[in-house]
């Protein structure tokens, strides 16, 4: 793909990106969440990033900082692909929604939403879509255990119905 | 189901809408939400709320849509997921990395090589791994089977939606070839896991390449069965032609990728784009569509069968010999007349089936073009055996999500045309 037009990074606006990290021929743009819808807009407007191809979140529990919002941006025009993340405490897990920008950002901001417990300002239905209304907590958090029960056999049956065992990690 | 509201006066509070509907219909959504989503005209009781689903055949699933309609004209569609969310990405935090292949069979179970590339492909990423050319070739070979397997079910049901019953029944029968060769690849008829990091499970049998054969030979024939039953048929180009139309702009807008993208005129395949497990040594062609409409998707989608065929006639021709795996024992297990001979070996199996392998810490994206589109799967690993976070971005997920936009404004018996167009998969839209 060399007659593919490099990526523009001194376009970006100034101070905006706070560290660039590359991986295998994957370019990731590290911002702030104040900066994010400028950076966006930037990269859809000038850069053509026109398809937001996926956002999601990583939880690097325990450690703090421990949310990054991430943003997989595409450019079908310049068949490159680039990454945009925002990192968050856990303490204000806030970000502006990007539905404003990329209109598909609507459901994958109320999955990390449902998922996570994100919030995003200024997301048009910020509602739970994976979990039932009902649901108390945000399952895809790292403290949140991947069983609540152990399951019984014939070896273990008599000290689980004691209360001796719980869910093992 | 109708949702039946006694009278529109206890729809004007701010109290959840399941209290006055009681036992009727159970809406997860208070009124307070329901107001940004629908017309005013709605809440005045002037136009109608319908609940489609979540047991309805053409949703192809459970997806339940709520309709606003005016008649029979949709003034608004609320689709509403999650029935079927059973944390599979959860599940692969809490697996090593090769135990998370099978997880991936179950998000689009009807493409599950497809995912398993993705996957493998994902790792592959991570660790820097070479794949041999005969497992790529093979990949290749199996991957193209699999799109005709997703399309098949896409266009028997989709048939059947809008009244061609017969169509389906063919494409049930040409899908048993399909899962014959599963079959006799990895053992199973849908949940194959066949792909492993590296490579595959196994070389494949002698069988395999009578059957590919065989699907090479009766296929073109029967495609253009399938063609004469609806290229021309009046009723079906009554029924697709300029319904649902989303255009090119809209369609990148809302992140819709594959043939619904292609039937929109964007020539984007991440074959072509971004060739992955060889793809780039094929020659084949990238159907394309202008209109946007139901119609259109179909052509898109009915063209790659040939397309498909070519590529494996193709790798099939050029096939060379050799492993099927990567000989990197860190990944990949030794053959078992090495475990009975290399103490090395031995220790290398033991850590393998114990405990996994160990992922430097980092984060990838890799991206296959599914029968649907652009599945990719994001994988942050944190340099111990299991995965911190891995996510797969599901086409059909994105392209559900324009489906509020493509039936806005249209009769309601479109709308079962729309779903069947935009082609879901409700195991990978809820994942």
């Amino acid at each position: 793909m060399s007659e593919l037009a490099p990526f523009e990074l001194n376009a970006l606006p100034a101070d905006a990106i706070s560290q660039t990290l590359k991986f295998r021929d994957e370019l990731t743009l590290v911002t702030s969440r104040e900066r994010i819808l400028e950076v966006l807009l930037h990269l859809r407007d000038v850069q053509k990033f026109e398809m937001l191809t996926d956002e999601t979140c990583v939880d690097y529990f325990p450690q703090e900082p421990r949310f990054s919002i991430l943003y997989q941006l595409y450019s079908i025009s310049r068949n490159i692909r680039v990454r945009v993340k925002v990192i968050l405490s856990e303490y204000d897990a806030t970000l502006p929604s990007v539905y404003s920008i990329y209109e598909n950002a609507n459901w994958l901001e109320r999955e990390i939403y449902d998922l996570f417990g994100i919030q995003f300002t200024d997301h048009p239905d910020l509602r739970r879509i994976m979990m039932p209304v009902g649901w108390v907590g945000h399952p895809l958090r790292r403290e949140v255990p991947h069983k609540v029960e152990e399951v019984a056999f014939t070896f273990n049956r008599r000290r689980i119905d004691e209360g001796k065992i719980y869910a093992s990690e | 189901m109708k949702t039946t509201f006694a009278e529109p006066a206890p729809l004007i509070n701010d109290s959840p809408l399941n209290t006055v509907t009681s036992q009727d219909v159970q809406l997860d959504i208070t009124f307070d939400q329901l107001k940004k989503l629908v017309s005013p005209r709605a809440l005045t009781g002037e136009t109608m709320l319908l609940n489609m689903g979540p047991q309805h055949p053409s949703t192809h699933g459970v997806l339940r849509l709520l309709l606003e309609l005016d008649g029979e004209t949709v003034i608004s569609c609320i689709p509403d997921i999650g029935f079927l969310h059973t944390g599979i990405e959860k599940t692969a935090e809490d697996k090593p990395y090769l135990k998370g292949v099978p997880l991936t069979d179950r998000t689009d179970y009807l493409a599950p090589m497809s995912n398993n590339m993705a996957f493998c492909g994902a790792i592959e990423k991570l660790m820097g791994v070479d794949v041999p050319l005969r497992a790529q070739y093979l990949r290749v070979i199996l991957l193209e089977l699999t799109r005709m397997n997703s399309h098949l079910v896409w266009l028997g049901t989709h048939a059947l939606d809008i009244g061609a019953m017969s169509v389906f029944l063919y494409c049930m029968r040409e899908r048993e070839m399909l899962l014959d060769i599963y079959e006799c690849v990895s053992g199973a008829r849908m949940m194959s896991s066949y792909f492993r990091p590296g490579g595959l499970w196994r070389d494949v049998p002698d069988s395999f390449f009578p059957l590919v054969k065989k699907v090479l030979d009766v296929f073109p024939g029967r495609v253009s069965d399938y063609e004469k039953l609806l290229k021309e048929n009046p009723i079906w180009k009554e029924r697709t032609i300029g319904v649902g139309k989303i255009n090119a702009v809209d369609a990148v807008r809302y992140g819709i990728t594959g043939p619904s993208l292609r039937g929109s005129g964007v020539k984007y395949d991440v074959r072509k784009a971004m060739p992955y497990s060889s793809y780039d040594h094929f020659d084949f062609e990238v159907p394309v569509g202008s209109n946007g409409d139901v119609y259109d998707r179909y052509r898109c989608r009915l063209d790659e069968f040939p397309q498909s065929l070519r590529i494996i006639k193709q790798a099939l021709d050029k096939l060379p010999p050799g492993p099927v795996i990567t000989d990197d024992r860190k990944i990949a297990p030794p053959p078992k007349h090495e475990i009975a001979t290399s103490m090395e070996s031995l220790i290398h199996h033991f850590k393998l089936w114990t405990e996994g392998f160990r992922v430097p810490e980092s984060e990838v994206y890799f991206a296959v073009e599914s029968g649907k589109g652009e599945y990719g799967v994001y994988i942050s690993a944190d340099g111990s055996a299991k995965p911190r976070r891995v996510h797969f971005r599901a086409p059909s997920f994105n392209n559900l999500q324009a489906l509020s936009h493509m039936s806005r404004g249209c009769m309601l018996a479109d709308l079962v045309a729309i779903i069947g167009s935009i082609d879901i998969v409700l195991g990978e839209v809820d994942r």
